[in-house]
């Protein structure tokens, strides 16, 4: 797309009227207005996946599956027309390579307990990256300490990009798995999946996709991306918590063992044995977050009725604004300079610590994360201790950037 | 609430200009102490004879808060007997906690500046780091935090 086409995407939202379906951010925190920036680290919730979870629990709650009644008729439908929306936004070829799961976190320890830990030996490695959150480690970590298998990296560069020359010298030891983000939750990063898939598969590796900071975005393709398994979270995308997904290839799935045993993942049991249901059934013990899962659904349909290229324009310009209005308080360095870039700007203010920039931010309205994100190996590889991250969603408005810069300033005179 | 309750001019003078920011070559206790929450590291020297501190001083990085809590401190405990900073870690503790009806503040002097995180739950272990790096460096202990 080329920026005039996106200008003209941004400014057909009319950024008013989708603020209001929105009604968590007309409120005042203390005597100031609300600015949420803190959008990477969760997003606020539209009416309509409000509604549609206590719609669910108003007029449909009932177990599903298994029941014969109407309710339980009801519910069963709405869960799994959820599945298929879910399977329509990522444009799956089939329904049941959509599994319903907690989140992200989850979707990547079923793929490194279920797919990882039965392949894996001593001797084989799994790749990462540094850029990589917690999630998309610590899972690897553990599969790799009981298999005795080894964990690497990819390094990243200064601007927060990955390096392409350490990838390819990664990639050609032919690791059993190549697991990536696909936008860095802590630099806003996009990283080029196409290029790593390609040159993964053309070593034979498969790939993981943490797509937990992707899927508000950007279009996600799994068919067009050539991935194997991309895991998501819900509540990043509008969705309720408590929800997301892994999205897997239909044969990897088949032949994955159950992680979690229980009800629903059975066909049959008896005391010596069982026979596991079909997937993506295998993976869902236990009742599942029925409502989340239709409040995901709603959420993709929210996102859908915006559409995507127009809320990915809009956060490219609140990108721009950002990045100049901190650039013009001067004493702010930004971390995280990659051409490509999720609406997520890194910062950290020259004699002020992140943690007292919270704090003080705060206290004129502006939410903001400040830490070290869940990447501490990035963190320690950039040589910091924290930033702070102010990231935005498409219905976030210059004048909220304008307040956020209001407020550094407040900050630097307080402590700088 | 108000900021210049917790960034009183003392702990901004004090995060701006620490004192007793240094590493002690020989000393007779140190302790490390670390917030996983914030990422807050400092390391805390103490030199003890014959009951007394003769020394404390510390290295690290944090908030202006912590910073300013690990230098009021030292300044405090330097040459005061040891048992005293015991005392003196509940009584911080019962102020930072809002459990201060206990805490005499007249008798905590500067350190009273820290009252104001009491107001703040998600900043008092801030305030707190040093204090428990404290009781840990005298307890032979060498690693405090404050989960």
């Amino acid at each position: 797309m080329n920026t005039a086409a996106n200008k003209l995407k941004a400014l057909s939202l009319d950024v008013a009227a989708l603020r209001r379906d929105f009604p968590i951010l007309h409120q005042t925190v203390g005597d100031k207005p609300l600015c949420y920036l803190d959008n990477a680290a969760t997003s606020q919730k539209p009416r309509a996946v409000i509604e549609a979870v206590e719609r669910y629990y108003r007029q449909d709650n009932a177990n599903i599956h298994r029941g014969v009644h109407t309710l339980a008729e009801r519910a069963t439908a709405a869960y799994e027309s959820a599945r298929e929306r879910i399977a329509g936004f990522l444009n799956a070829a089939h329904n049941e390579e959509v599994v319903f799961l907690r989140g992200t976190t989850e979707a990547i320890n079923l793929v490194a307990q279920s797919w990882a830990r039965p392949r894996l030996q001593p001797g084989d490695e799994v790749l990462i990256t540094e850029l990589e959150h917690h999630s998309n480690i610590v899972p690897w970590q553990l599969v790799c300490e009981q298999t005795g298998a080894t964990l690497r990296a990819v390094e990243v560069n200064e601007a927060g990009e990955l390096d392409l020359d350490s990838f390819e010298a990664a990639i050609a030891r032919r690791p059993r798995l190549f697991a990536v983000g696909h936008v860095s939750n802590a630099l806003g990063t996009i990283n080029p999946l196409s290029h790593l898939i390609q040159r993964a598969h053309a070593h034979g590796v498969p790939v993981l996709v943490d797509g937990a900071q992707a899927t508000p975005h950007l279009a996600v393709d799994v068919q067009a991306l050539g991935c194997d398994f991309y895991a998501f979270s819900g509540h990043k995308m509008y969705g309720p918590t408590g929800i997301g997904a892994l999205w897997a290839r239909r044969e990897l799935l088949e032949e994955m063992p159950p992680w979690q045993g229980g009800g629903e993942m059975i066909k049959m049991v008896s005391i010596d044995r069982s026979i596991w249901n079909d997937v993506p059934h295998k993976f869902e013990a236990g009742t599942p977050n029925i409502a989340g899962a239709i409040g995901l659904a709603a959420a993709a349909d929210y996102i859908e009725s915006v559409g995507i290229e127009a809320i990915a324009a809009r956060e490219d310009e609140l990108l721009s604004h950002a990045t100049e209005a901190l650039n013009d308080l001067g004493g702010i360095r930004i971390i995280g300079t990659s051409e490509k870039k999720a609406a997520v700007v890194s910062f950290v203010v020259e004699g002020v610590h992140p943690h007292d920039l919270g704090t003080i931010l705060d206290s004129e309205g502006v939410a903001i994360r400040a830490g070290h994100h869940c990447a501490m190996p990035l963190m320690e590889k950039l040589g910091l201790v924290a930033t702070a991250r102010a990231s935005m969603a498409f219905y976030n408005t210059k004048e909220e950037i304008d307040t956020l810069a209001t407020a550094l300033q407040k900050a630097k005179n307080i402590l700088g | 609430m108000d900021l210049k309750d917790l960034y009183h001019e003392i702990i901004v003078d004090h995060n701006r200009r620490p004192r007793n920011f240094r590493r002690i070559e020989n000393p007779t206790r140190v302790s490390e102490g670390y917030n996983p929450l914030c990422g807050d590291k400092l390391k805390l020297y103490v030199v003890i004879e014959d009951g007394i501190i003769q020394d404390v001083a510390f290295e690290g990085s944090g908030c202006a808060i912590s910073m300013a809590s690990a230098s009021l401190l030292t300044e405090r405990l330097k040459g005061k007997p040891a048992a005293e900073a015991e005392d003196l870690f509940g009584q911080m503790h019962d102020l930072l906690t809002g459990k201060g009806e206990g805490a005499d503040t007249e008798k905590l002097g500067k350190l009273a500046a820290l009252e104001g995180v009491k107001e703040y739950p998600s900043r008092v272990k801030c305030a707190t780091l040093s204090w428990h790096t404290l009781h840990a460096a005298l307890h032979g202990e060498d690693i405090a935090t404050t989960e």
